[in-house]
């Protein structure tokens, strides 16, 4: 369970990460918010059993991480907690889809293809979002979603849910660790008292989320949020915009696996 | 000046549960004023501080800032005139750096960002941390984040300085600086605390407050030393106006007068004139 917490807790990682100054940190808000959603889109678009098409998407991961300097193993830890619920969207289709398929000469039950093929996908735009969140921040990115004409509401309700869930983890990890305390040797929560503690956290989490709300009222607050100057667009932010849409939009059209392939096998 | 005037006038208020926080208070508090709140636990000091603020609206009676009374459609004028520092800082701080979060109130008043900037380090210089403005707020220690908290409050310049219990939870050294941030502000301020030496210290005016009433309302000094009145309202004499905790005796003008130290002064004397 504390490990989770700790995990959970990286979502202050995010922030950190965000603050750094490399050149994908610099690229403007706006532009990378919209890299991604065309990355999520094309991804998302592949149909049902593919896979070897998938996997040149794989570079926009590799690339970020590299330019931006990101550490791995957090953020992989994130995307790996968030894993079994991608697993379980998929889990099904290998019990209902039992028609086989051909792949390099042997039969695979479409099934495992389909749910490989839904890991894929999840992983890279889960991924993707949180690459999104570490290279430009929660603050920047809600800029970015008002420069698009979101309404104001429901950007507000994302950066409140996203200062809400660190607010949560920090109240829960306190709990537990009061808990602990007082019940050396035990692992985990009895489930006797797991009913008074979902209690309390909500009650507390509630309250707290409310203290921080009357804060920010206080101080002026009206439901627009102002991070300072963001830099015009310039001419290397379209282009890094062009290259990477560009990129996706052949690796969509054309299986670029395959035709390497052929390349070397010398078929097309 | 009069519109630097808070006036409260037979204030009501029960929180949702029913539970009756504040009965019938009346005080004005004028400008440049230094007003310390203090009560035992429970007494209403911020339930009272949340109505000054607008926070709460009372059931009955009113609030006035300047000549303005506190409701919903006067709520922006009111809030960038009266500056409050939370009881928990971690309440107050929600940004990702320090910078951010005391840049936060100013950036809401449309102010261009060279102003906000040249707020924010003013801010931070007052405060004494214009080195932490890169860091992340909850990084911070409980005194530096008290510091941070009231930085992000002084960027918007209020004409009055609330603050809930500015020294709770600080070491001693945190606690000195605060206090002598607290005198350096010529600021009409507005002092909940428990911290009867700082309230003596930084306040000039006291209210007692005793489950949701006025009890008391003077001078620091007569008040402060007035250890009926303190007892009867869950407070105590402030350690500075205490006894001796060695020889009993009270604290002079010049501080104790320790009689044992004397005794001990003759006594060397003596052994000084045998010697001789
Ligand atoms: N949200 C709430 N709902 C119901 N009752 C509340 C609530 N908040 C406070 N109270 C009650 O109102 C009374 C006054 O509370 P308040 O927080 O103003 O006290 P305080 O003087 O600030 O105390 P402390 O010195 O402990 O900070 C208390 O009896 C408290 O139980
Ligand atoms: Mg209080």
């Amino acid at each position: 369970m504390s490990n989770m917490i700790n995990s959970l807790s990286n979502m202050r990682l995010l922030d950190d990460l965000a603050r750094k100054e490399t050149f994908i940190h610099r690229i403007h808000p706006l532009i990378k918010l919209l890299t991604t959603v065309v990355y999520l889109t094309v991804v998302v678009s592949f149909e049902r059993y593919e896979i070897i098409g998938l996997l040149p998407f794989i570079f926009y991961p590799i690339l970020i991480f590299a330019f931006a300097e990101l550490p791995v193993a957090p953020i992989l830890k994130m995307i790996l907690l968030i894993e079994p619920f991608i697993i379980g969207i998929g889990i099904l289709n290998p019990l209902f889809d039992h028609s086989k398929v051909l792949f390099g000469g042997i039969a695979i039950s479409k099934g495992w293809v389909t749910f490989l093929s839904i890991l894929i996908k999840c992983s890279l735009t889960v991924t993707a979002s949180i690459l999104l969140i570490a290279t430009t921040g929660m603050d920047r990115f809600a800029v970015a979603l008002r420069m698009l004409k979101i309404p104001k509401i429901f950007v507000l309700q994302i950066l409140l849910t996203y200062r809400y869930i660190s607010v949560l983890i920090e109240e829960v990890s306190r709990m537990i660790r009061a808990y602990s305390l007082r019940a050396p040797g035990q692992k985990g929560l009895k489930w006797s008292a797991w009913g008074s503690f979902a209690g309390q956290i909500l009650l507390r989490t509630f309250e707290r989320a409310e203290r921080v709300y009357q804060a920010m009222n206080l101080r002026g607050f009206t439901g627009e949020y102002y991070t300072g100057d963001i830099a015009k667009l310039s001419f290397k932010d379209l282009a890094y915009f062009a290259a990477w849409s560009l990129f996706f939009i052949i690796a969509r059209i054309y299986n670029i696996p395959v035709l390497i392939g052929s390349l070397f096998t010398g078929v097309i | 000046m009069s519109h630097h005037k808070i006036e409260v006038r037979n204030l009501y208020f029960s929180y949702p549960d029913g539970h009756k926080a504040i009965k019938n208070m009346s005080f004005s508090i004028y400008h440049g004023e230094s007003i310390g709140i203090i009560g035992a636990n429970g007494a209403g000091k911020s339930t009272l501080l949340m109505l000054l603020m607008g926070v709460y609206f009372p059931d009955g009676g009113e609030v006035l800032v300047g000549d303005v009374r506190v409701t919903k459609k006067t709520l922006p004028m009111i809030r960038q005139r009266l500056g409050m520092v939370f009881q928990d800082p971690d309440d107050q701080l929600f940004m990702t750096t320090v910078y951010e979060d005391v840049a936060f109130g100013p950036r809401n008043y449309k102010l261009e960002e060279e102003d906000v900037e040249r707020r924010v380090m003013q801010a931070l210089e007052k405060v004494g941390i214009p080195h932490l403005k890169d860091r992340a707020p909850y990084k911070l220690s409980g005194g530096e984040k008290r510091s941070a908290a009231i930085a992000s409050v002084l960027s918007m310049q209020p004409d009055v300085l609330i603050m809930d219990e500015p020294t709770s939870g600080l070491d001693p050294k945190s606690r000195r600086r605060v206090i002598d941030l607290l005198k350096s502000f010529e600021h009409t301020k507005i002092i909940t605390s428990h911290d009867l030496d700082m309230v003596l210290e930084t306040c000039k005016r006291i209210i007692v407050i005793k489950k949701g009433e006025i009890a008391a309302d003077g001078t620091a000094v007569d008040i402060l030393s007035n250890e009926d009145l303190l007892n009867s309202c869950g407070l105590e004499l402030p350690l500075s106006l205490q006894k001796c905790p060695v020889c009993g005796t009270s604290k002079g003008k010049f501080g104790y007068i320790h009689e044992k130290i004397v005794v001990d002064k003759e006594a060397k004397k003596e052994l000084r004139l045998t010697r001789e």
